[in-house]
């Protein structure tokens, strides 16, 4: 048999290509359902898609004229002020985790295990601590910071474990050459490894905050209100927010209001993906340099 | 001051319950430099890192026995690893340069430790005790991950001395490099002997025939159990430890019959 007859392909077997066509299958139902989803709310939405929206406060009488604006405000107060409490907290608590509680010790381990179930715990039983906790025994009310407290907490478990894999991604080598000359364990942290790990952890508190912004069962327990027609003008003002205002509208009947909630939900869509993007743009733009 | 800068008296190094060096006796003398060679896993580099208490970054790292630092002993009760470290500087075997400019690695240890000095003159003298300064003297607010591996390792070198150590320990510094970079180094080290007290852990043997003045060789021993552990074989005059050692596995191990 000559080389070339031996050198021959015998042609791709048919297990491999039914294995390529499974592996295209499952991409394609991921990309299909989130492109259905866009495209239908999209379509429905379209005759609202209008600066009034953004513009204008939510009218039960006039839902032709109804707008968005006071859940919008609503939704950057409370994200901001979630984004205030949680984030120190978050950082902190990661770092002392990461970079002074002795490693592998009895402490970590439960802390660390904790934590893990923390960001499995349901929603809406952050609500309900909320509720309790926040809305009642601080006689918080029905206020932006009891929201913003609610969500900190739903969020501060994300927050820990982004900021420690960011923490962790930060070479050993860097802690020792910074305490090699002479620099303290709290120097160390703060001048060399927090540095370095800030676009990791930039990026696991933008997705943390971007889950903040769409959740509704939480601020349901907590007293969002759904029909609202002021911005809120401080902590503890009333508010609502848009996965709340998409909620309330699409329990009222008129189609207007269908209409006008798909195009909140295109809005808060838009907000959401602009937040995801920031976060992969910042990844993108700080690769690793070691 | 006198000339022996570490005294070592039966010094033994854990790792839990892991003996990873058997007791060691030794002197290291001042401006002399001094190589510690032998197998992998003899327990050299475990040594050199106890003597600015870098072990003490390892969960379950302790050191029994005596290393003493002109007469006083570092792992006393009341000795502050940091200022320990502040005194005894480390070069590590991949080039650590911090992620920051040029100027910043070299200022770094003098920010940290609140010397009181002009930073632009310390960057410029370690710079150029460190044979770098005419290749990044225009360059230096730029990223040190800019410099090549051999570059980055004598900004490593430039930084350490910025602390105005006494002591530098250098942990096989020219592993990653080319040759080319490795000779500047050597070079670098003998010039830097003139100054300070230069203990450096090896694997290439020529390197350390080259440039030390001292040699200690080390290597992996079973014990009855088949655990290893590392142990001092042999300690002398370079030139002797060379041409003449006192000890078969020394001459096994130079001569390239085994390690």
């Amino acid at each position: 048999m000559s080389v070339e007859e031996d050198l021959v392909g015998q042609g791709t077997p048919a297990a491999d290509r039914i294995f390529r066509w499974l592996l295209f299958i499952a991409l394609g139902i991921g990309i299909l359902t989130l492109v259905v989803l866009l495209a239908t709310v999209t379509i429905k939405g379209a005759p609202r898609l209008d600066p009034a929206l953004i513009t204008n406060m939510p009218s039960l009488r006039f839902p032709e004229r109804a707008g968005a604006q006071s859940a919008i405000t609503g939704t950057l107060w409370v994200i901001t002020f979630t984004a205030l409490f949680s984030l120190p907290t978050g950082i902190l608590a990661a770092v002392y985790l990461e970079e002074f509680a002795r490693p592998g010790g009895r402490f970590q381990r439960i802390v660390e295990l904790n934590i893990q179930n923390l960001a499995a715990v349901p929603s809406i039983v952050y609500g309900i601590l909320g509720l309790g906790v926040f809305v009642r025994a601080l006689a918080l009310g029905q206020s932006v910071v009891a929201a913003a407290l609610t969500l900190a907490l739903l969020v501060l478990p994300i927050v820990i474990i982004a900021t420690r894999e960011a923490l962790r991604a930060v070479p050993r080598s860097i802690r020792e050459g910074s305490l090699a000359l002479g620099a303290t364990p709290w120097q160390t942290t703060y001048r060399q490894t927090l540095p370095a790990a800030i676009p990791g952890i930039a990026t696991g508190v933008i997705l943390a905050v971007s889950r903040a912004a769409g959740e509704a069962a939480p601020l349901l327990m907590v007293g969002a209100v759904g029909f609202i027609t002021f911005n809120p003008d401080g902590l503890l003002a009333g508010y609502t927010t848009l996965p709340i205002q998409i909620f309330n509208w699409t329990k009222d009947s008129r189609e207007e209001f269908q209409v006008l909630a798909s195009a909140a939900i295109v809005l808060l869509l838009v907000l959401l993906l602009a937040l995801n993007f920031t976060a992969i743009w910042i990844r993108n733009r700080t690769q690793k340099r070691w | 001051m006198e000339q022996t800068v570490f005294r070592l008296d039966d010094l033994r190094v854990w790792y839990g319950e892991y003996q990873a060096l058997l007791g060691v006796s030794m002197t290291i003398e001042r401006n002399q430099i001094t190589a510690f060679i032998g197998p992998s896993g003899c327990g050299k580099s475990t040594l050199l890192r106890s003597f600015n208490r870098m072990n003490d970054l390892i969960p379950g790292a302790r050191v029994e026995g005596l290393l003493a630092y002109h007469g006083t002993d570092i792992y006393g009760p009341d000795i502050d690893p940091i200022e320990v470290r502040r005194r005894i500087g480390m070069v590590f075997q991949k080039p650590n340069v911090f992620p920051k400019s040029i100027y910043e690695n070299v200022a770094y240890g003098p920010r940290v430790n609140r010397m009181k000095v002009d930073l632009d003159d310390v960057v410029e003298e370690c710079l150029t005790r460190a044979a770098l300064w005419d290749e990044v003297k225009s360059d230096l607010r730029k990223s040190a991950y800019a410099l090549s591996g051999g570059q980055q390792q004598r900004l490593v070198i430039a930084r350490c001395i910025a602390v105005q150590p006494e002591v530098i320990l250098m942990d096989e510094p020219c592993a990653s490099l080319d040759p080319i970079a490795t000779t500047k180094v050597e070079d670098l080290m003998r010039e830097l002997a003139k100054d300070y007290t230069i203990v450096i852990v090896t694997h290439n043997m020529q390197q350390a025939a080259r440039v030390s003045d001292r040699t200690a060789f080390f290597t992996a021993e079973l014990d009855e159990a088949g655990v290893r552990h590392g142990r001092l074989v042999e300690y002398g005059a370079t030139r002797q430890i060379f041409s003449a050692p006192a000890q078969q596995s020394t001459e096994d191990y130079i001569s390239g019959r085994f390690g």
